[in-house]
């Protein structure tokens, strides 16, 4: 395939622990990649989107909907009310509604069927407008997801592969993957799969493989990238490449985003979750 | 809490300027009516290292009792961490100063008798520059600098 | 207008580590809107941090200070139990404080 990018090659600049130079004392990063700007961001902590994780916590223990019950008996695939882990293994197939599903749609999933709130309300409120402007507020649905998100943090990500749809939606995932679509012609893959590509200072991540360069960055969502100002899931950053490679926008929890989280997660496969973590 | 303040940076003349400046409708740029109180508007215009350091008084000294922490290259700008640390006895503040932004001084931290000299916080770069860190010490003024490369990133991903 | 602040005051060694994280637009007054009208500044100014009752630290902040401020201090002296205050007022005259207990 030819080369549509000038990559320079930046050598990484040495991992140092931020706090390790400031305290004098040997401190292990929380993240040992050769990014040393964000490394540094998220050693320093302070993240803004603690604010969301937060009021997503308020929100899920809130009574809430016709039904008056808060969200905590929702089960996340590893049992009602089960949140530590669950994050880890997203997506994945429920037999209760057959299909594979990540974070969002499992929130959805139990906005209707524990609080009963109607296909209509859910169509209205949080499907049609999911994603805050630059800068401004997130969402009910984002900040839920960044609560349930952090109840994984530090985990191995271990996206399953069990069960047949969830074979399926890794393959749906990696055919998407690689379909160049628009009118650039673009597939994810033209950015991300191989090692070494950048755009300007982005190192791209090769996603392509599960030892693909930055391939663990499906690890590191929700997060708070400082050019969004506001916190952003994976939902949000499919739609935002889909707009970058110029190809129809995806509906919000569609199939097709999660399969593509699937294939994600499963390169990621063993790499530590960090969320909310920090982005440029 | 004022007193302290002055003491430590030897503002004086200028905080009673500011107040001459004032009454007499000559107000610095950026200081306003609702500013608050003993923060030094004089300070916060100072367009260069230089002018800071001639504001709190003191030649500056490049030592290395005084570091400074920051990432080789901020991916934005807007958002750069950096730590400041001095190890030399009698630290009564430090400072933060970016040569090339818009004015220099980007904070203050003013030491009491219980303060251990080390901060750290995020700042805004508005282009490459370097960023010193300056302690100030008794009647002199120590310093570390670094150069921070600020580049616009690519994606936000 | 809430500016909610969050904040953890640690025991490290002989100091107290506070990390703090500030809610504010810290808008530089450089920048225009949509209809090309400057926004106007809008910044923290000075920051107290206290243990119980005794200020450990001042701050005076300008313009640059990164949106949603961060801020990490220490100080001695301190021990488990003993409440941490930050507060600050910005150019406008608003405040905002919160405090926690050193754990």
């Amino acid at each position: 395939m030819k080369k549509r990018f000038i990559g320079i090659a930046i050598s990484a600049a040495a991992t140092t622990s931020f706090y390790a130079l400031t305290l004098g004392v040997g401190l292990t990063p929380t993240v040992a990649h050769a990014d040393s700007y964000i490394d540094m961001l998220n050693q320093m902590g302070g993240n803004p989107a603690e604010f969301n994780v937060s009021a997503g916590e308020k929100l899920f223990k809130e009574k809430r909907g016709p039904n008056h019950k808060s969200l905590e008996t929702c089960d996340f695939g590893l049992g009602p009310g089960v949140l530590k882990g669950a994050y880890a293994q997203l997506p994945r197939y429920f037999a209760d509604t057959g299909k594979v599903q990540d974070v969002e749609s499992r929130l959805v999933t139990c906005m209707e069927t524990i609080q009963g709130f109607s296909k209509e309300q859910i169509e209205k409120d949080v499907l049609k407008d999911p994603f805050a402007k630059n800068g401004g507020n997130a969402t009910d649905i984002v900040n839920l997801a960044a609560y349930v998100a952090h109840q994984s943090d530090g985990m191995p990500m271990e996206v399953p592969q069990n069960t047949p749809q969830e074979k399926l939606s890794f393959e749906n995932g990696k055919k998407f993957f690689w379909y160049r679509a628009g009118p650039y012609n673009f597939s994810c893959a033209t950015c991300h799969a191989e090692n070494d590509k950048q755009i300007k200072i982005s190192k791209l991540p090769n996603l392509s493989t599960p030892d693909g360069e930055k391939a663990w960055v499906a690890a590191t969502w929700p997060a708070y990238p400082d050019s969004q100002g506001v916190v952003r899931t994976l939902e949000w950053r499919m739609n935002d490449c889909m707009r970058q490679q110029r190809i129809a926008e995806p509906k919000y929890l569609s199939q097709v985003v999660i399969d593509l989280e699937t294939y994600m997660g499963v390169m990621a496969k063993g790499h530590k979750i960090l969320t909310p973590s920090f982005k440029r | 809490m004022n007193q302290t303040r002055r003491q430590v940076m030897q503002i004086g003349a200028g905080a009673a300027a500011l107040g001459v400046a004032a009454s007499a409708g000559l107000m610095p740029s950026i200081a306003q009516a609702a500013d608050a109180p003993g923060w030094n508007a004089q300070l916060f215009e100072a367009k260069s290292f230089a002018d800071v350091a001639k504001i709190w008084g003191g030649t500056p000294t490049e030592s290395t009792d005084v570091s400074i922490i920051g990432p080789d290259i901020a991916e934005n700008g807007a958002v750069v961490p950096v730590g400041v640390k001095s190890n030399a006895a009698g630290t009564t503040a430090l400072g933060i100063v970016v040569e090339k932004n818009p004015t220099s001084l980007v904070a203050q931290f003013n030491m009491t008798d219980v303060s251990i000299p080390n901060v750290a916080t995020r700042i805004k770069m508005a282009q490459t520059s370097n960023v010193y860190a300056v302690a100030k010490v008794g009647d002199k003024l120590l310093f570390s600098k670094k150069e921070i490369k600020v580049t616009l990133g690519g994606c936000g991903g | 207008m809430a500016y909610p602040m969050r904040m953890r005051a640690n025991i490290e060694g002989d100091a107290v580590v506070v990390r703090v994280l500030m809610t504010h637009p810290e808008e530089t007054g450089l920048l225009k809107d949509k209809e090309g009208k400057i926004i106007p500044a809008h910044f923290i100014q000075t920051v107290t941090c206290k243990n119980n009752d005794k200020t450990v630290l001042t701050c005076d902040w300008g313009t640059a200070i990164s949106k949603n401020p961060f801020l990490e201090f220490r100080f001695k002296g301190g021990k488990s139990g003993d409440k941490v205050t930050v507060s600050w007022i910005d150019n406008k005259g608003d405040t905002s404080t919160a405090d926690t207990t050193v754990s």
